[in-house]
């Protein structure tokens, strides 16, 4: 038998100032919270209450009427056309690109001269604005061969490239060194290493990365402004002509003093947060299928 | 991380006969004799200028356990390391001094470390399978040696897994993921790996720090079964683990330098594990071996 004496002691929290800074620092937590939610709510709620009633089958394919017609003729069918080509196309330009650079920078770089100046150049490249970067595949590109899809992929590409090196460098960087040495130690080359070891484990991550790239370059106007001007039928080559995309559209239509034109405006503001929309979740989606064995 | 990219097995012939008689090795009271398997000679290992080990000579021999033991920082698992050239993937890393493998210099020029960890195995300190399934964890190493025959793969598999003692365990769910199994068998899956590439050696860093007393009995009733096969070299900070599994023990310790405040990991003695615990001839592996230090 074991005995208690005395009092047993006070296991509560004590009040005062430890107390007090918490709840101060709770409400601070919830006031930011609110304060980041408001813009949000308010850019979904009215994207979606002015432009759900524009969207139809026939505004999604028909072509783009002139700007004095209402918004119940006509549609958005090429710029939606024009987004997926562009889009499309700076995908495959950035996409592998910035996979390998990233690959390189971690895996065989290491701390060499290049690897670091490769670095250096994609955080600066990071922060070029992107009518800069519009501006300058005009100059370059569109001087000498003319507007094009073609123009406007490598304008959003050269925006892209360094946000894939960047989101596959940090999640090449979580793979776990171990990983790579039970590789090594079974007589495993380095591109087996890689190829098999490292980019399996991070290719949830790597993917993911590159549709929220995608999502962002799926809205970039500046850099289409004159790469590609716009047009109001579908242009299927997306390496010759003129083209349109979602994002000129809306810019052309919501500056219009034209009702019609401002209500497609919304229109395909909506679709086009719908398309970023469905990107997310596709990069959750495969995130999680991706890292099925490593948990 | 400095890695030459080599497929081809170009160098590490089979073995020549080592001619020249070699120098007698640091303090070695009794004659070892045996086919040495690997012969290092007046070993130095630095990570930049920093010398993590210093004039380290021994030989370990065929089909035995050899032993490190030794306090932290003294080296050990930089010499285990230097075994099969993992240090090569550390930055700055440089070994001075020659180790033979079966006569064949480890760091002589346009040696493939690919060709060396072929040969040369290793199992880590904490259990890494890799993110996939438990047959393809096993299967990593055949695979990429080049076996795609899917039958003779499930044999390797089989095979490997049931000299590990992990088959019964596992035979019903190879196909879920190996980061899934208990500290103990994720273990067991390395060595498994290991095994499945068939090497001549396997290098052990601390294999059961990071495991329960029954999971180290199950490795290391594992390492006594398949002595016979492998050399084993293993670095333990447990010395009734050295005790119970190794046939012949290097003592390793730290070397300070008062005067540049510098300090160097240094072996000290090596010989018969027995000798090495109940008669030591060095007066700093009595006080470790007995506990008085360390």
């Amino acid at each position: 038998m074991s005995t208690i004496t005395g009092q047993p002691p006070d296991l509560h929290e004590a009040a005062g100032w430890r107390r007090t800074k918490n709840r101060i620092a709770t409400a601070a937590m919830w006031v930011a919270f609110v304060l980041v939610v408001i813009p949000l709510v308010f850019v979904l709620i009215t994207v979606v209450a002015r432009g759900i009633g524009i969207i139809s089958w026939q505004f999604l394919t028909a072509s783009i009427p002139p700007q004095v017609v209402p918004a119940d003729i006509g549609g958005i069918g090429p710029a939606i056309v024009g987004t997926i080509e562009i889009v499309g196309l700076a995908t495959v330009m950035a996409v592998p690109l910035g996979i390998l650079g990233a690959i390189y920078l971690n895996e065989y770089g290491g701390r060499g001269v290049l690897a670091r100046l490769i670095g250096f150049m994609a955080d600066v490249m990071t922060g070029v604005p992107s009518i800069v970067m519009g501006l300058f595949v005009f100059s370059i590109w569109v001087i000498h061969f003319g507007f094009s899809g073609l123009a406007g992929a490598i304008a959003l590409g050269c925006l892209m490239l360094p946000v894939v090196i960047r989101s596959t460098d940090e999640m090449l960087k979580l793979v776990p060194n171990p990983l790579r040495e039970g590789s090594y130690a079974l007589g495993a080359t380095k591109s087996r290493v890689t190829m098999t070891v490292v980019l399996p484990a991070a290719i949830g991550g790597i993917v993911s990365g590159a549709l929220l790239a995608i999502a962002r370059a799926a809205g970039e106007t500046a850099p289409l402004l004159f790469t590609i001007l716009t047009v109001t039928t579908v242009n299927r080559n997306v390496f010759s002509g003129p083209n349109t995309s979602i994002p000129s559209q809306i810019f052309a239509n919501a500056t219009s003093p034209f009702t019609g034109a401002q209500d497609r405006a919304w229109g395909a503001a909506l679709t086009l947060i719908v398309i970023a929309f469905v990107l997310m979740i596709a990069a959750r989606i495969i995130t999680a299928r991706f890292t099925r064995y490593s948990r | 991380m400095e890695q030459p990219e080599q497929e081809t097995v170009t160098s590490l012939q089979p073995p020549a006969p080592v001619a020249e008689p070699q120098a007698p090795p640091v303090p070695q009271p009794q004659v070892l004799t045996g086919t040495t398997v690997f012969d290092a000679e007046k070993v130095s290992c630095y990570y930049g200028s920093f010398r993590a080990v210093t004039d380290v000579s021994l030989s370990i021999y065929e089909h035995e356990i050899t032993a490190f033991i030794g306090p932290s920082g003294c080296g050990k698992t930089t010499v285990l390391r230097t075994l099969n050239r993992m240090n090569d993937l550390v930055n700055g890393a440089r070994v001075e001094g020659d180790v033979r493998y079966r006569g064949a210099s480890l760091y002589g020029r346009d040696v493939s470390p690919i060709a060396v960890r072929r040969r040369i195995g290793m199992v880590f300190q904490k259990p890494n399978p890799f993110p996939k399934s438990i047959y393809d964890n096993v299967a990593y190493g055949p695979r990429i040696n080049g076996e795609h025959n899917k039958k003779k793969l499930d044999e390797i598999v089989e095979h490997s897994l049931r000299q590990a003692a992990l088959w019964d365990e596992v035979k019903n769910r190879l196909k879920s993921s190996g980061l899934g199994l208990s500290g103990g068998q994720a273990q067991r899956l390395c060595i498994a790996r290991t095994i499945a590439v068939e090497p001549d050696v396997i290098l052990m860093d601390e294999p059961c720090s990071a495991l329960d007393p029954i999971a180290t009995s199950a490795i290391e009733d594992l390492m006594r079964a398949i002595k016979s096969r492998y050399t084993i070299v293993i670095v333990t900070h447990n010395m009734q683990q050295a005790t119970r599994v190794s046939d012949r023990t290097a003592f390793f310790s730290v070397l300070r330098n008062e005067e540049s405040d510098t300090r160097t990991g240094v072996l000290v003695e090596y010989g018969r594990t027995e000798q090495i615990f109940h008669d030591p001839s060095d007066s700093r592996t009595e006080a470790y071996v007995t506990g008085q230090v360390g």
